[in-house]
């Protein structure tokens, strides 16, 4: 049912909510391997582009391909192969972190659930608190548990909005060399973030947005801070 | 359609377990309804007589008004955790997920109606337990119609700003047969004796509301919650 898939690409994105226009024209693509960053303000439209490309919103214009599917057309086998992490964690407080997990399994109808649960579990170090409910778990802790819900069905392309939010620094660098052997393994990530100090290094290229535009497009993830600066610059004279 | 049936059973399986853990909606629709029939009493009843037929108005009116909080709260709970984009970045068919809410929230409002009932019953003198099996399909159709307009609005809703003012000013126009529907076929009971064949003809009518209302929600259901 999954859609096989090991590129992403976005042809002139445009999305217009009433008369504002929070994206317009975004153009780039992304393959398998890719650690892809979302970079930009507050409002420069990242959250909306990890909507359009997580198929919930569609675009006002211009076309989104996951290697040859289309979201309207790809619907279910799309969705299928896709993860998302928003910055609200999507788990269900008044359920235990296995019956959270169990259920997204089984919403999924993946095989094996208990299995695939118990290495979940394991894989955010919440074993031994896997019959509490969520609600008593620290934001670190959900966070965790957020991540291998997103993970359960082993998406092509995971699509995280602040994935570094409300993690010390020993559960961050977990996450980063999680990201990245995903990656390595042929996922496509993209990452939506403020940090630009974890994105330093983490990042393999990424694309700065300014009041929904790509106001830049960097082919490596070097320098990631100083062309971020460089790249919002002119905004800041302006204002 | 295992497919289907095994979503929405999971989807409402869910919806009932955190509604057991939280009690939430049950326990403040149960209070909202009881509330709503109690003032209704002391307007209504005077030396133990009241309206003929108040007793059916009163029992729609409290389903109604608490269905719509269980309704709201809901798709409210989905909409605070960001669970319903979860549901919906699934693999699984939309209208099961639609499917799964109803009947959860269907649940929800029937164990409502279990206090209702008696209540009405009691304060209103009203012989409402005379044709028990007539009454539970009137309630049934009844509650299904308005929960099947509801639940497709609360979910299209849970993204507005106004959906507290919203909702019920989409939802009562529309669910308006039904309630209708409802008052009657339960007025028809009240008689003595039982009208029979006029319970059983509001019955036929709001299985008819329900099976329009269940369809065109799951024809829309998709489009609309896709932005």
């Amino acid at each position: 049912m999954n859609a096989a898939f090991d590129r992403l690409t976005l042809t002139d994105v445009s999305r217009n909510f009433g008369r504002r226009r929070a994206l317009s024209r975004v153009s780039f693509s992304c393959a398998s391997g890719d650690i892809f960053g979302l970079l930009g303000h507050n409002g420069a439209g990242k959250s909306t582009l990890l909507a359009i490309l997580a198929t919930l919103l569609r675009p006002s214009s211009g076309q989104v391909r996951y290697g040859a599917h289309s979201a309207t057309r790809g619907g279910a086998a799309v969705r299928a192969s896709l993860g998302l992490l928003g910055h609200e964690l999507q788990l269900y407080p008044e359920l235990t972190a296995a019956e959270n997990l169990r259920f997204f399994a089984r919403l999924y109808g993946l095989s094996d659930v208990q299995a695939r649960v118990r290495d979940a579990l394991a894989a955010a170090a919440l074993a031994d608190r896997a019959d509490d409910v969520v609600s008593g778990f620290s934001r670190g802790m959900r966070q965790r548990l957020a991540l291998e819900r997103t993970l359960l069905h082993d998406p092509r392309l995971l699509l995280l909005d602040e994935p570094f939010t409300g993690l010390d620094q020993a559960s961050a660098a977990a996450l980063i060399r999680r990201l990245r052997g995903l990656a390595a393994a042929g996922r496509i990530v993209i990452v939506a973030t403020h940090d630009l100090d974890l994105a330093e290094g983490l990042l393999t290229r990424s694309v700065i947005l300014r009041e929904g535009r790509v106001a830049a497009l960097h082919e490596d993830g070097l320098a990631v801070r100083a062309r971020y600066e460089a790249a919002l610059r002119p905004q800041r004279a302006a204002s | 359609m295992g497919e289907f049936i095994r979503v929405a059973w999971l989807v409402m399986q869910k919806d009932l377990t955190v509604e057991i853990r939280s009690r939430e909606i049950v326990s403040t629709t149960v209070f909202f309804a009881i509330s709503c029939v109690l003032v209704f009493a002391f307007a209504l009843v005077k030396d133990g007589r009241t309206v003929v037929d108040a007793a059916a108005g009163i029992l729609w009116i409290a389903i109604a008004f608490s269905g719509t909080l269980a309704l709201g709260r809901t798709f409210e709970r989905e909409r605070y955790t960001d669970t319903l984009r979860a549901l919906m970045l699934a693999p699984a068919d939309r209208p099961a997920i639609y499917v799964g809410k109803l009947l959860a929230i269907v649940a929800m409002i029937l164990v409502t109606e279990a206090l209702l009932v008696p209540l009405v019953a009691l304060m209103f003198q009203a012989a409402l337990f005379d044709a028990p099996l007539l009454l539970g399909a009137i309630l049934l159709t009844g509650t299904l119609g308005f929960a099947a307009v509801g639940t497709l609005f609360a979910a299209m809703l849970v993204r507005a700003r106004s959906r507290d003012v919203l909702l019920p000013v989409l939802l009562y126009p529309i669910t308006i047969p039904v309630i209708i529907g409802g008052v009657r076929g339960t007025a028809a009971l009240l008689g003595t004796p039982t009208d029979v064949a006029m319970a059983q003809f509001w019955i036929g009518l709001l299985s008819f509301f329900d099976v329009v209302f269940i369809v065109l929600s799951l024809w829309t259901f998709e489009p609309l919650m896709t932005e």
